[in-house]
């Protein structure tokens, strides 16, 4: 009960905080709509409607990642900068407890992007969204943002070590948009970029949310998203005590 | 004139090294070398998807449209750093005239811009087997040079900005962000709306992403002098609305002792 009291605190927190960056709301709410923009505009010229349906599911989830990418990415940084990271770290409560609620806080920022995204495709380029199952619909979208948070708390405590871990979150944007196939289907890629795909949670994120869009059956990739992210949380627990236990050895937690 | 000459040079390298000391190869290699060629690759197969242009066509608009990063970011805190690293009070107060002080700082950031987009076309290029003409990687280079120039005097324009605004870093994303949407590096000019058109024809490169268009296709350099001069002149139009902000800017902090506030 404490530790699910603690997640629920501090994920609030964190949303709370976030929300009251310029920066992190930027980057969840505007910066992915410029990218929508021109993907609208692009798959607008191929002419095709179904097309433009497909950009505007894959363009609101891309604000999901890139609000994860960065902010989790840069996580422990920002900690080190407000010197807090050493309290964090000697804290009673195990650190991936700490981290996870933020990791899963900058994922939740993501949904005012996908709000605004799609209000954006409807009122400039007259996207209807068709959500053949809003059930579904509803259940898809936190299983992908809670797949997308783990993955981002994957990131965070990887790059625990590194000063310009904002710089590393920033460089892992791109190539998520495009492997996870938010707006290139995968079939269009080369077939080795294929099992990259498959185990990355958002690409079936991605693919429930679509699924349950057009009237597809979004719960076998629902699975597999929350599967694939509770494998991340678990690889990042693991990863965190070998982080922890490094830093703890070279006295370099602080980076000093 | 032998000392402006230093403090241009000199001066613009020194402080360009001491203001953006934090681009190590770690923050360099991420952003300035991965990213743009992501970038590329993103809107190459989004073209592929939606069946509209060539790779060609996104390859060289996107490696150009990357040179904003540097352009932006770097300009504005190579000025603008200033105050965060509590050196704006004693630059501002030298006798230096204010044209080599400013514009020095302008020369690195145009290097680094041509480095970066032009590693990220080539890299690009190769990846995705586009056959640029060899004789036409010259005449590609200038433009680059003329278009990180032109985009170099927007970030002018936001360093002068950044004397009183504390959030550059959303300013310049912003304006990379329209940049991607409105310099034709994705979208055909002729696709956009009459509005978004006379926009685009009036920013930073715009007429640079066509002219190395042309170039690739095999358009000889004279053939796009036009486009190369008026991106030129838009660059000039930028730099002197920068450096008049920024003289504006430092008159208004004096004014109202705002100059370590913002």
């Amino acid at each position: 009960m404490r530790v699910i009291r603690l997640l629920a605190v501090s994920w609030l927190f964190h949303v709370k905080q976030l929300s009251r960056s310029s920066f992190d709301c930027f980057l969840a709410i505007c910066w992915p709509i410029f990218f929508a923009t021109v993907a609208f505009f692009m798959f607008r010229a191929g002419g095709d409607p179904e097309a433009l349906v497909y950009a505007s599911l894959g363009a609101a989830v891309m604000g999901i990642w890139t609000a994860t990418s960065v902010s989790a990415g840069s996580a422990l940084q920002r900690e080190r900068w407000h010197g807090t990271l050493e309290l964090l770290v000697a804290a009673p409560t195990h650190f991936s407890l700490i981290l996870l609620p933020l990791a899963f806080a900058t994922s939740a920022i993501g949904v005012y992007c996908m709000a605004t995204t799609f209000i954006w495709g409807r009122v400039l380029f007259g996207i209807e969204l068709p959500i053949e199952h809003p059930l579904l619909f509803a259940i898809s979208i936190p299983a992908a943002i809670l797949s997308i948070g783990a993955l981002g708390f994957l990131i965070a405590v990887a790059f625990a070590r590194y000063r310009s871990s904002w710089a590393l979150g920033s460089m892992t944007e791109y190539p998520i948009w495009l492997i996870c196939g938010f707006l290139v289907p995968l079939t269009l890629l080369p077939d080795w970029v294929r099992p990259i795909s498959w185990a990355l949670a958002p690409t079936w994120g991605m693919r429930a949310i679509r699924e349950s869009s057009t009237g597809g059956t979004p719960l076998p990739d629902v699975a597999m998203c929350l599967a694939l992210g509770a494998t991340y949380v678990a690889i990042g627990v693991v990863l965190t005590e070998t982080v922890l236990r490094a830093a703890r050895n070279k006295a370099s937690l602080s980076l000093t | 004139m032998t000392v402006s000459l230093r403090i241009f040079f000199i001066g613009g390298l020194t402080a360009y090294r001491g203001l953006i000391n934090w681009l190590s190869p770690w923050i360099f290699f991420p952003t300035l070398i991965i990213a743009p060629i992501f970038q590329i690759l993103l809107f190459v197969f989004i073209g592929r998807s939606a069946g509209t242009e060539s790779d060609e066509f996104y390859v060289i608009g996107n490696a150009v449209q990357y040179a904003s990063i540097p352009c932006l970011f770097s300009m504005t805190h190579a000025i603008a750093g200033e105050r965060y690293q509590g050196t704006l009070t004693y630059i501002l107060v030298t006798p230096a005239g204010r044209l080599p002080l400013f514009l020095g700082r302008a020369l690195p950031v145009i290097v680094n811009a041509m480095f970066v987009s032009a590693f990220s076309l080539l890299v690009s290029a190769l990846l995705l087997g586009i056959d640029i003409p060899v004789s036409a990687w010259g005449p590609i280079a200038l433009v680059i040079f003329v278009s990180a120039f032109s985009c170099t005097g927007l970030g002018l324009v936001c360093a002068g900005i950044g004397l009183r605004v504390r959030e550059t870093a959303v300013l310049n994303n912003v304006l990379f962000g329209l940049l991607l949407v409105f310099t034709g590096a994705n979208i055909p000019l002729e696709q956009m709306p009459g509005w978004m058109e006379a926009i685009a024809v009036r920013v930073p490169l715009t007429h640079g992403i066509q002219a190395a268009r042309d170039l690739a296709e095999g358009a000889s350099l004279g053939s796009v002098a036009g486009l190369i001069a008026t991106e030129a002149v838009i660059g000039a139009v930028y730099v002197f609305l920068g450096y008049q902000l920024l003289l504006f800017m430092e008159r208004e902090s004096r004014k109202r002792a705002s100059l370590e506030v913002a």
